[in-house]
């Protein structure tokens, strides 16, 4: 036991020397987190504001200014004027406009009349997710303007339907408050998964790894000597990621530092797990690499929820999301940062981290064995 | 010369095909990134969860929630007696909305006060909020309309006819398949590219190709026209899953297309040759690979637009290959864009491409002597 004890303290020496030493295995863990979180933080937006839109009034008339003035002052567009559909269409052709708002020349005759007076609005939809949300605004903005001259004509209100929306645990709907919760998964994934797959790889490359096998030292003081850095490496990568959103990015963190901790080491233990066990399979950091990447990163950035929603995938895909283990940890991240600790959601959550962090690591054990191929 | 440099890309293309493992590099992320992308990354919502709490028991209010009910999107899994349920069904992520309709409902209906409904929404995934409540407005004003019109209200003095151009049902398969012709693309030539000078260098073969006749620009060549080659075969797979499995309509011409992925790949060529002769192992390559892409990829347009972004962010952009070719690929698929409306996006990147090459020149040739 004591002998076993002082080997692994020199195989955690030399593994501590190593990362100290070799300057990429550093950046892997605090450079890089802090360029994803920059450019996550300042890149990633899907709040779209100041969208440029087309406004054509073909006849101008009282009506139609009060429209277009109601379109003016809304912060969501910079609106353009256009005498002509089709030099409004041709800057859309252009990208110069996400959409454009169409008054033809019968619209205030109509709208007198009959009422119904059709406005026509044509959306780019390429980028579907802002087409959705233009369209969404200029609802919004067209609501408005009903009320407000219904109100000025002393008429009831031409909507039946008052709509009081309320967003919880995120009133001013700001995409980077859920962002950056979402992206520490993403960078505890590159230090545990990437970084450990890379590192072992490297010394079966080198053949290191069979230097060490015929000394005393066993397959699993082998494997704890390997988990020990990283985890320290990954879970200070964590503590930077945190400190700098909540700091930098006013990220409001409402729930506790414990169970983020806790809850945390859990994920790090199940994604070193896969780093673990894709390096046993892989052998060499090109392939190792590779499906580091194609295994943990992409699913992670994809299958967890972090931006595109789950419930919304087909079911054969949903059901591969219950094997990402970034799918715990990030419903476990956007709450306990946005909403609090909601156990409803952590218990269940961590429970799952628990299996999956079992399942990897056991199963990388089983592998890892003393062979020579 | 030329002899020479045919022998070198030869010799490197059948390094790559020739070892099991980097083949697999070739075929596997291409696969599995079509079925993500193709599949999981949807911005369009589904059977979403919600609660109704209905407290006016009454035609209009029962009418209302049907609504709710004949949309696909949305999903009934609770419904309430009282309020306090819904902060737990939110909490504990059972549902995404709630709804709830006012006892007052059906009296300020008929008296012609603005009747009260409450949405309240789980704003975790902001982004995921706002679609919801996009979709649940559009069901009250239909609701809305279809009131006021059987009710002899009189008619608002305009309605809005909204159409989405180029994407009419707003599938965003249409907008994210295309656009992985760029990410494997990119992903792939610059793997090969930048791992093939670094292998050799770790391995020590790097020093034997320099006692060779071959000049530095020859080594040059023979590294980086296999990795335009290979990247051209990917985009060309990707191009035709896009048209015939996904069936996202490829309304431009292959010409536009075309150009603007030769000019891409060898932007990228160029770039990955700068990693390459930059790093002196394989992992060094593969962390300047993925510090070159995860920024590309963010920064591009990708997956959130770029006029989001702030301004200083968006001028940096302005250096990125893979933002121009985006716009390439989803105008010449979606839009049908040809090469006249696209001009503004070919010779930047060209520029991009002359730049990186140039770079790579120098920083190889200080690396050779």
């Amino acid at each position: 036991m004591m002998a076993s004890l002082r080997r692994l303290r020199g195989l955690l020496r030399k593994e501590f020397l190593q990362i100290w030493r070799d300057p990429s295995s550093l950046a892997i863990a605090f450079l890089l987190p802090a360029v994803l979180l920059f450019l996550f933080g300042y890149g990633v937006s899907l709040d779209a504001s100041n969208v440029p839109l087309a406004l054509v009034t073909q006849r101008p008339s009282a009506l139609a200014a009060s429209f277009a003035g109601a379109f003016e002052q809304s912060s969501s567009f910079r609106m353009r004027r256009f005498l002509t559909i089709q030099e409004a269409e041709r800057a859309m052709t252009d990208r110069e406009a996400q959409g454009v708002v169409w008054l033809p020349s019968d619209f205030d005759r109509r709208a007198i009349s009959g009422g119904n007076a059709p406005i026509g609005v044509f959306v780019n939809g390429v980028d579907t997710n802002t087409a959705r949300i233009v369209e969404g605004y200029v609802q919004q903005v067209w609501a408005g303007w009903l009320a407000q001259q219904a109100a000025e004509a002393g008429r009831p209100a031409p909507l039946p339907i008052a709509l009081q929306p309320r967003v919880r645990f995120n009133p001013t709907v700001n995409s980077r408050d859920f962002i950056v919760p979402g992206l520490i998964a993403m960078i505890m994934t590159l230090s545990g998964a990437l970084l450990t797959a890379l590192v072992i790889a490297r010394e079966w490359e080198r053949g290191t790894m069979e230097a060490l096998m015929v000394t005393r030292v066993t397959i699993r003081e082998i494997l704890i000597a390997k988990l020990i850095p990283y985890f320290v490496l990954g879970m200070g990568g964590m503590a930077a990621t945190v400190a700098l959103g909540v700091f930098r990015f006013d990220v409001p963190l409402r729930g506790s530092l414990w169970a983020l901790t806790v809850t945390s080491s859990l994920f790090m233990l199940a994604a070193l797990g896969m780093g673990l066990l894709i390096s046993t399979v892989a052998r060499s950091q090109f392939v190792a690499a590779q499906i580091a990447i194609i295994a943990t990163f992409l699913p992670a950035f994809i299958l967890s929820g972090f931006v595109f929603d789950i419930n919304s995938m087909p079911w054969p895909v949903q059901i591969i999301t219950y094997a990402v283990a970034a799918r715990y940890f990030v419903a476990i991240l956007q709450s306990t940062f946005l909403a609090g600790d909601v156990w409803s959601v952590i218990l269940p959550n961590a429970a799952a981290l628990i299996a999956i962090a079992a399942i990897f690591l056991g199963a990388a054990r089983a592998l890892a064995r003393k062979r020579l191929d | 010369m030329w002899r020479q440099v045919l022998a070198l890309i030869v010799k490197e293309l059948l390094a790559v095909l020739r070892d099991a493992k980097s083949r697999s590099v070739l075929i596997s992320p291409p696969i599995v990134m079509l079925i993500l992308f193709g599949y999981a990354a949807t911005y369009d919502l589904d059977r979403v969860p919600i609660a109704i709490y209905n407290q006016d028991a009454s035609e209009a209010s029962r009418d209302l929630v049907a609504h709710f009910l004949g949309a696909p999107t949305f999903r009934l899994v609770a419904t309430l007696h009282s309020s306090q349920e819904i902060d737990a069904l939110i909490d504990s992520r059972t549902i995404k909305l709630a709804l709830v309709i006012d006892p007052r409902f059906t009296r300020d209906l008929l008296t012609g006060r603005p009747a009260p409904v409450q949405t309240i929404l789980d704003g975790r995934n902001s982004n995921t909020a706002l679609l919801i409540e996009g979709y649940a407005n559009a069901i009250l004003s239909d609701f809305s309309t279809a009131w006021a019109a059987a009710h002899g209200a009189a008619n608002p003095p305009a309605t809005l006819d909204i159409r989405a151009r180029y994407n009419p049902t707003l599938s965003s398969h249409w907008f994210f398949v295309p656009s992985i012709v760029a990410l494997l693309t990119q992903i792939v030539t610059l793997m090969v590219v930048a791992l093939s000078v670094a292998r050799e260098r770790e391995s020590g073969t790097f020093d034997q190709l320099l006692v060779t006749p071959l000049r530095p620009i020859d080594i040059l060549l023979g590294k980086g026209l296999p990795g335009v080659l290979i990247g051209a075969i990917e985009a060309s797979a990707i191009i035709a899953a896009t048209v015939w499995w996904f069936e996202v309509p490829l309304r431009g011409g292959l010409a536009p297309l075309y150009l603007g992925l030769l000019v891409f790949v060898v932007a990228v060529v160029g770039v990955g040759l700068m990693i390459s002769s930059l790093a002196a192992t394989q992992q060094q390559a593969l962390l300047g690979v993925f510090l070159f892409m995860v920024p590309s990829v963010l920064l591009s347009g990708f997956a959130s637009p770029i006029a989001n972004m702030p301004d200083w962010v968006q001028d940096i952009t302005l250096v990125n290959p893979m933002r121009y070719f985006l716009v390439i690929v989803r105008g010449v698929f979606l839009e049908g864009a040809g090469l006249s409306s696209l001009a503004s996006q070919y010779w930047p990147m060209a520029l991009i491409a002359a730049a990186s090459l140039t770079a790579a020149g120098w920083l190889f040739r200080r690396r050779v002597t």
